[in-house]
């Protein structure tokens, strides 16, 4: 294998191609507290984010429905995974962590282990055309949370 | 010179362009997105350099030597382009930043002010945004109404559709020569003519019909014809707005400033001849200068020559993609130039178009600037493979492999 080979398939990990192809948590979300539209106006990727919240402050469930590429799919799939369960702020938190784990040179940020499989996007980050489609569900996270009704985009 | 190009291969041509010359990702470039932004020969790039290094200065404003020289190239650029699309004078060349600003300026100068509520401006649903937009910022402004004639699954116009369209109220017809998106090949010509006989002009964005095929708007007997240097091998931020001169002087200036006037006073200013009434402020001297080179280097090959080249390299790789698995053609007119629009399996174009990128194979991925077209297609976007003469039978093999590799990949 040569190394633009090699380079493709860290863009296109096994995972993220699972996640694109077999998206979780697909669909509307009935009863949700929170939604988000994301856009990415030079793509055309769209994606709509629902979230419940319970009483209590905790993310119940979530969902996302859309259309996009590969990496923007399986981006907010891996999403739904990460932040269900999680407390609204440790929700937000983990936006920004992965974001500038995404978006900036700098070591990778750390992880903790919920956030594991989100590694799969790390090869993003030499294709400064696609970092945008693996933000846009997080943007769109930040701004449903933070119930912010204007869609996220990511210009 | 036709007869002398015929001789001559791709890959002779191919070596006037020293940014194909180059390797990225580790594989030898192939480019195939000339129809967003074609390469410069080298005979445009020194062209640029030698008038930066040796000639410039400002134009039409000098007695000194070097302002004499910058007008000389700048004008005797205008003189090239008009032979080139045979333009009876050069009074008709109006030079403009691209296809756009040209749109912009016969929506603004020559409809605006005749526009009244009620007016239409008829365009095709094949147009790129550069063509749609202008039109329906005039109609906001004038309380026209933009309509749009048909095409059908094979991405053609309809011609009796379109000519159904054509009422009293139709006060301008805007078509492309060639569709960006589909590359198909627009009946022009019979639409002139049926808009002739009833007196209505017609605009021509022949964006994508200089580069690909021998323009000559005498015989089209166009009103207007609208196109950018950039995909005729010259510099980005030059284009040409061709008007017949009738029309051009019947309109007013389009942007005031400097090089536009005879006279300024306080009270009155008396506007300059054609064609710089419509050219105010220091122009891009240095691109336009590239741009001559250009139609200097399209003409030494020939256009003719070109466009049954390109012809049949068109072919070929249709006719190569469609036997790749997984594959679907969007856009197969019976008469195209230059490019396809496909999508392979269900692949984003985005994920096809990076796959692509480190196979070295540079395509254009997303809408093309025609939403309305990839609405009509029912999908987000496109893969598109567009061509020059500097590519050949090799490229499509590269292509082909690429896409037999992207294949494999989401498997």
């Amino acid at each position: 294998m040569n190394d633009a080979a090699r380079d493709m398939q860290d863009l296109y990990r096994e995972l993220v191609i699972d996640h694109s192809r077999n998206p979780r948590h697909f669909g509307r979300l009935e009863n949700a507290t929170h939604t988000a539209d994301g856009i990415n106006p030079l793509c055309g990727d769209k994606l709509r984010l629902y979230f419940r919240v319970g009483a209590g402050g905790r993310i119940e469930s979530s969902s996302f429905e859309g259309s996009g590429c590969a990496i923007s799919i399986a981006s907010a799939s891996l999403l739904t995974e990460a932040v269900t369960g999680l407390e609204v702020d440790d929700a937000k938190h983990c936006s920004s962590t992965v974001t500038s784990r995404l978006t900036t040179a700098m070591p990778y940020a750390d992880l903790d282990a919920r956030l594991e499989n989100l590694k799969a996007l790390d090869g993003v980050r030499a294709y400064p055309s696609r970092v945008k489609c693996a933000t846009l569900a997080w943007h769109a996270l930040h701004a449903a949370l933070s119930n912010d009704m204007k869609p996220a985009t990511t210009e | 010179m036709g007869a002398v190009a015929k001789t001559v291969t791709a890959t002779d041509w191919r070596a006037d362009f020293p940014a194909l010359d180059q390797s990225v990702h580790g594989q030898a470039l192939i480019y195939l997105d000339s129809a967003a932004s074609a390469q410069q020969p080298a005979a445009v790039i020194d062209a640029v350099a030698r008038y930066q290094r040796e000639d410039h200065a400002n134009v039409h404003r000098g007695v000194h030597t070097l302002s004499h020289r910058a007008t000389e190239a700048y004008e005797g650029a205008r003189d090239k382009i008009r032979g080139f699309i045979n333009a009876k004078s050069r009074s008709e060349i109006v030079l403009t930043s691209g296809t756009t600003e040209s749109i912009n300026l016969v929506a603004q100068s020559f409809c605006r002010p005749r526009l009244q509520p009620g007016d239409k401006i008829l365009i095709t649903h094949l147009e790129h945004h550069a063509n749609i937009v202008p039109w329906q910022l005039v109609c906001e402004q004038t309380g026209a109404e933009l309509i749009v004639a048909p095409i059908n699954e094979r991405g053609e116009v309809e011609l009796d559709s379109l000519l159904d369209l054509i009422d009293d109220r139709v006060f301008l017809i805007g078509m492309a020569h060639v569709a960006n998106a589909l590359g198909t090949v627009c009946p022009v010509e019979k639409v002139i003519e049926h808009a002739r006989q009833r007196g209505i002009p017609v605009l021509i964005d022949g964006a994508q019909g200089v580069p690909h095929l021998d323009v000559d708007v005498q015989a089209l007997d166009c009103d207007f014809y609208a196109f950018s240097g950039h995909k005729m091998f010259g510099p980005t931020g030059t284009g040409v707005l061709y008007g017949r001169e009738a029309i051009l002087d019947a309109m007013p200036p389009w942007q005031g400033g400097g090089d536009m006037i005879l006279e300024v006073s306080f009270d009155k200013t008396i506007y300059n001849e054609l064609p710089y009434k419509f050219e105010a402020g220091t122009p891009n001297i240095s691109g336009v200068v590239g741009l001559g080179a250009a139609v200097d280097y399209l003409q030494s090959i020939g256009m003719p020559t070109i466009a049954r080249y390109e012809q049949e390299l068109h072919d070929h790789m249709v006719a190569r993609l469609k036997n790749v698995d997984g594959m679907r053609l969007i856009g197969e007119a019976r008469h195209k130039a230059s490019v396809q629009s496909f999508l392979l399996d269900d692949i984003h174009s985005h994920d096809l178009g990076t796959i692509l990128d480190h196979q070295g194979v540079a395509i254009r991925t997303g809408h093309h600037c025609a939403m309305p077209v990839m609405q009509f297609f029912g999908v987000p976007g496109t893969c598109r493979a567009s061509l020059a003469f500097y590519n050949n039978r090799d490229d499509i093999e590269q292509l082909v492999a690429a896409l037999e590799k992207a294949r494999e990949l989401f498997a």
